[in-house]
């Protein structure tokens, strides 16, 4: 009997300490699987962001450095300058990367820094307990936004791939998600090739992976994916949103 | 034929893989409680499993391993 699918070889023996049904666990599964596809796990370099996945340190077999909120596209940026054979990559949350660490982000992009970011967008604050986030969506309930997120006061969500795809510099920004089987197989490919396009020197990569948050939306794991579904996709439509390779053949 | 097995210490009985499974054979334990305190996710009918591995794409603690 041949082994179809275990537990990827870039991952610790350490249990994941996220709530039930959490895509995280599903989404750092994807990155390891893509490091020992590419068989980059000696090379590799993490950077932890500040939220749920800030113990994300624990989880790689490869080397983790833990940033500041928000900071982490700026210690990428730093420590691939320094040791440019390295692969860097960058796991980040929706409160770490489109909120504080918005200006990282942006600058990081524009200057097409040869980074890997993988940006878990799931609406919501969840480490802190689920306050609003700057991805919450127009009318969703939260500790913060008790009646829904009022957008006369608190703005329109931030959509990160189409934000950024506006700057010229970005190699790569794909949007995934995480809800069915389909979405998790195609999402592993595009992280995979995010990592691939920094070993080739393209620049930077971003995947959004839009997850969900069954505790703090107060759903259920099975309802939590159907509202990404219903809900979520809806909102930050899925697909390639900046793909220098294929405009360079076009 | 395939081989499924769960670590099942490490289940959080999220019913993801459950609701996954295209042969609907999985199923969370109600008479088991595991080291988490969790109902953990077991399989049912082990000749019906086709190894197409979706319990384990769904599973985010890489609970399941799966053979074939």
């Amino acid at each position: 009997m041949a082994v179809v699918f275990e537990k990827p070889k870039s991952l610790t023996s350490k249990e994941f300490h996220y709530c039930p049904g959490c895509p995280h666990g599903i989404i750092h599964r994807l990155v390891a699987e893509a490091i020992d596809n590419l068989g980059i796990e000696g090379k590799a370099i993490g950077v932890a962001p500040v939220g749920c996945a800030v113990m994300a340190y624990d989880y790689f077999t490869c080397d983790m450095i833990e940033a500041a909120h928000g900071r982490a596209p700026a210690v990428a940026t730093g420590i691939k300058r320094s040791l440019p054979e390295n692969i860097v990559f960058t796991y980040q949350g929706d409160g770490d990367l489109a909120s504080i660490g918005m200006a990282e982000t942006v600058h990081a992009a524009t200057r097409n820094e040869n980074i890997t970011i993988i940006f878990v967008n799931n609406a919501i604050y969840g480490m802190t307990g689920g306050q609003m986030a700057p991805t919450s969506l127009p009318g969703q309930v939260t500790q913060t936004s008790p009646y829904g997120r009022d957008v006369k006061t608190a703005g329109y969500p931030i959509k990160v791939a189409e934000l950024l795809s506006s700057l010229d510099a970005p190699y790569y920004i794909e949007r995934v998600a995480v809800n069915n089987v389909k979405n998790v197989k195609h999402a592993g490919k595009a992280i995979e090739k995010a990592f691939r396009n920094q070993m080739e020197g393209k620049g930077f990569s971003l995947i959004e992976v839009i997850s969900a948050c069954p505790t703090n939306w107060g759903l259920t794991p099975q309802k939590a994916l159907q509202w990404v579904d219903e809900k979520m996709i809806p909102y930050y439509p899925l697909g390639v949103y900046r793909d220098k390779d294929k405009e360079a053949s076009v | 034929m395939a081989k499924v097995t769960f670590n099942e210490d490490i289940c959080k009985g999220c019913g993801l893989c459950v609701d996954a499974c295209p042969k609907h054979i999985l199923a969370l334990a109600k008479d088991k409680i595991n080291k988490k305190g969790h109902n953990p996710a077991v399989m049912t009918d082990q000749e019906k499993c086709i190894g197409c591995a979706f319990c384990a794409t769904m599973c985010p603690d890489c609970v399941i391993k799966v053979e074939k």
